[in-house]
């Protein structure tokens, strides 16, 4: 017998979907507009504001940008993250509570707070240059995702297993190479791909971080937005979303979604 | 090459708590010898300090003329199996049986050739790419006892190996692994909590209690002369009876118990007496009569066993659990005598 849905419940289930994808509809329908301000629902068919997008040479410069960042900080608060993880799991008896909590403080704290923060003890106490410095922040921003989801694969590792290979002769680092890494594969790029689309959509650190010359999308759609309220800006958010859908895609493709929420 | 394995005085502790007090255990080349206690005594921290995972307070470890004591786990060349199987998911079968040999950079057609070899000695090569999720419990642990052999350790530990396979496995496994460790020869040591497992599948057997070495004997003077009381009650020795001698004649001691037990024992039987000790025995060690020389008893409960009829006994000395002859049913109520059959007893040093 197939499972009913109450209609209560599905009725609710449609609203909260409309709720969440109107936004969507709206931005894709302005995106596609042919006038010259922002409209919905949308007058004339066009690409014309995607053209615009590679037209405008910064916001091709603050893509790059934006991709840098995400990927290096990524790497590094993985480059972090998994180390830490690894010790918070393997050493969960011997080590302090308060230890994984410090780890998820970036999630705790304010956005804003916590950018500002940075903006203070990065760039302006130790003085670090506009780059690094959007990558060290970007680091720490997602840090918590590279804690928690590369910690959440290793809760179910058995870590005899990284005992039985020490005693076959395998020396610890290599052991972790060779044993540990591979079974934790799937959280590894879990994190990344939720860590990497945190960063590539970050506003509210970027904004604190971004200094002359340098500057990451999401700050320079709005810095766009202050000027000109023409579709570019809907048509770089699609765009913006379809990287989004696209690292998704790949993952589904690749590993199944359902791991994400594993 | 069999060589043997020495643990000399090892202390352990986790923070403040001492887990293993001056543990000392040889094993003779070729040996199997047994840990036997029950869960919390010691058995698998034992084995982790041997293997390398944990560092000692105090003590030594020795293989041949090797000191093992400060040497990193994967310098000491130890094949291991433990309860869980702790086999590598992401690899087949083969890749497990052959992560020892590729560990000592052995080529590959070699290594495959040496690790099919092994899974064909433990009925497994049929399932040779299968990854370990798709093997049931008893085949898995048969991978793991192939992928720790393969390596031809000098030493081989069993951490529970069986306790979570099904009874009938289990005994099979037993067979399998002692004839497996026989035809190579490998000084063993082998953890468990099961006695019958134990006995069965050891040349000796080391009864462990709270952090010690009680008795490291064969199992069969184990189970016929337990060396201490707590050996003694692990072995199945039920009645357990404090005793004064108050004459001696020679070879023969006069030895009282509370109640109005007197009892004359020989010295050329149970060896030398203490003018304090406990007579120790099971329920056939000790034979109802209805008269005679023994312990005073008030019959109660009576079982029918096959060979005998076994009573609970009310005694001076507390509740104690006899045998009688099939000949002579008593009723519950009877006053009766318990008289020691001497080689079926044994002798101790009282507890305290
Ligand atoms: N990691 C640990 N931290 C603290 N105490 C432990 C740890 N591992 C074991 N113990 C304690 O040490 C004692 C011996 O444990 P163990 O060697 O595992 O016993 P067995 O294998 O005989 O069941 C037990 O009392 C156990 O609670
Ligand atoms: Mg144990």
């Amino acid at each position: 017998m197939p499972t009913r849905i109450h209609p209560v419940l599905g009725a609710f289930a449609a609203l909260v979907f409309l709720f969440l994808l109107a936004p969507l509809v709206i931005i894709i329908g302005a995106s596609l507009s042919d006038t010259t301000y922002l409209t919905f629902p949308p007058q004339g068919l066009s690409l014309r504001w995607f053209a615009n997008i590679f037209q405008i040479e910064a916001f091709r410069r603050t893509a790059i940008t934006s991709l840098q960042v995400a990927f290096l900080g990524t790497g590094l608060s993985l480059l972090i993250g998994i180390p830490a993880a690894y010790a918070l799991n393997r050493y969960r008896v011997e080590l302090p509570r308060w230890l994984s909590t410090l780890f998820v403080l970036p999630i705790l704290v304010p956005e804003i707070v916590f950018g500002f923060s940075l903006l203070k003890s990065i760039t302006i106490a130790a003085g670090l240059p506009v780059f690094p410095s959007l990558i060290l922040g970007h680091a720490l921003l997602v840090l918590p995702y590279s804690v928690r989801v590369v910690g959440a694969s290793l809760a179910s590792f058995d870590f005899s297993i990284e005992e039985a290979a020490m005693s076959l002769g395998c020396p610890p680092l290599k052991t972790f190479m060779t044993v540990v890494l591979p079974n934790i594969q799937a959280g590894v790029i879990a994190a990344f791909i939720l860590a990497f689309i945190t960063s590539i959509n970050d506003v509210s650190v970027s904004v604190f971080l971004t200094g002359p010359g340098i500057s990451t999308l999401p700050i320079q759609i709005l810095a766009h937005m202050e000027q000109f309220f023409d579709p570019t800006i809907a048509s770089v958010s699609v765009l913006l979303m379809l990287v989004t859908v696209g690292v998704m895609a790949i993952v589904e493709a690749t590993l199944g979604l359902t791991f994400l929420t594993k | 090459m069999t060589v043997s394995l020495t643990i000399e005085n090892l202390s352990a502790h986790y923070g403040t708590t001492q887990v293993l007090k001056d543990l000392s255990i040889s094993v003779a080349a070729g040996e199997l010898v047994s840990l036997l206690g029950s869960s919390g005594c010691g058995k698998t921290t034992t084995l982790r300090i041997v293997a390398g995972f944990l560092q000692p307070t105090a003590g030594r470890v020795r293989l041949g003329d090797r000191d093992l004591t400060t040497l990193p786990a994967h310098a000491r060349d130890i094949g291991l199996v433990f309860q869980n199987y702790a086999l590598f998911p992401h690899l087949t079968v083969l890749d497990n049986v052959a992560f020892g040999l590729k560990q000592r950079t052995i080529a590959k057609p070699d290594r495959v050739k040496r690790a099919m070899a092994m899974l064909e000695r433990v009925g497994l090569a049929p399932l040779a790419d299968r990854l370990p999720s798709a093997l049931s419990g008893g085949q898995k642990q048969r991978v793991a006892l192939a992928r720790a052999l393969v390596i031809e350790p000098p030493l081989l530990m069993f951490d529970e190996p069986l306790s979570n396979l099904d009874a009938k496995l289990r005994i099979d496994m037993r067979v399998e692994i002692r004839q497996l460790q026989r035809a190579n020869g490998t000084t063993s040591l082998y953890v468990t909590h099961d006695q019958e497992e134990a006995f069965s599948i050891s040349d000796r057997v080391a009864i462990m209690n709270a952090g010690r070495i009680l008795q490291l004997d064969t199992p069969e003077m184990l189970y016929r002369k337990p060396a201490n009381a707590f050996v003694a009650r692990f072995v199945g020795f039920e009645n357990l009876i404090r005793m004064k001698v108050t004459g001696r004649d020679g070879a023969v001691v006069t030895a009282e118990a509370i109640g109005g037990t007197k009892l004359h024992l020989s010295q050329d039987v149970f060896g030398a007496i203490k003018d304090d000790f406990v007579l120790a025995s099971r329920a056939d060690g000790l034979t109802v009569r209805r008269d005679g020389e023994g312990i005073p008893a008030t019959l109660g409960t009576r079982t029918y066993l096959g060979r005998a009829y076994q009573y609970k006994c009310q005694t001076a000395a507390g509740e104690i659990t006899a045998n009688g002859a099939l000949s002579d049913p008593l009723e519950a109520g009877t006053r009766a005598m318990l008289t020691p059959v001497p080689e079926q007893c044994c002798i101790l040093d009282p507890e305290d």
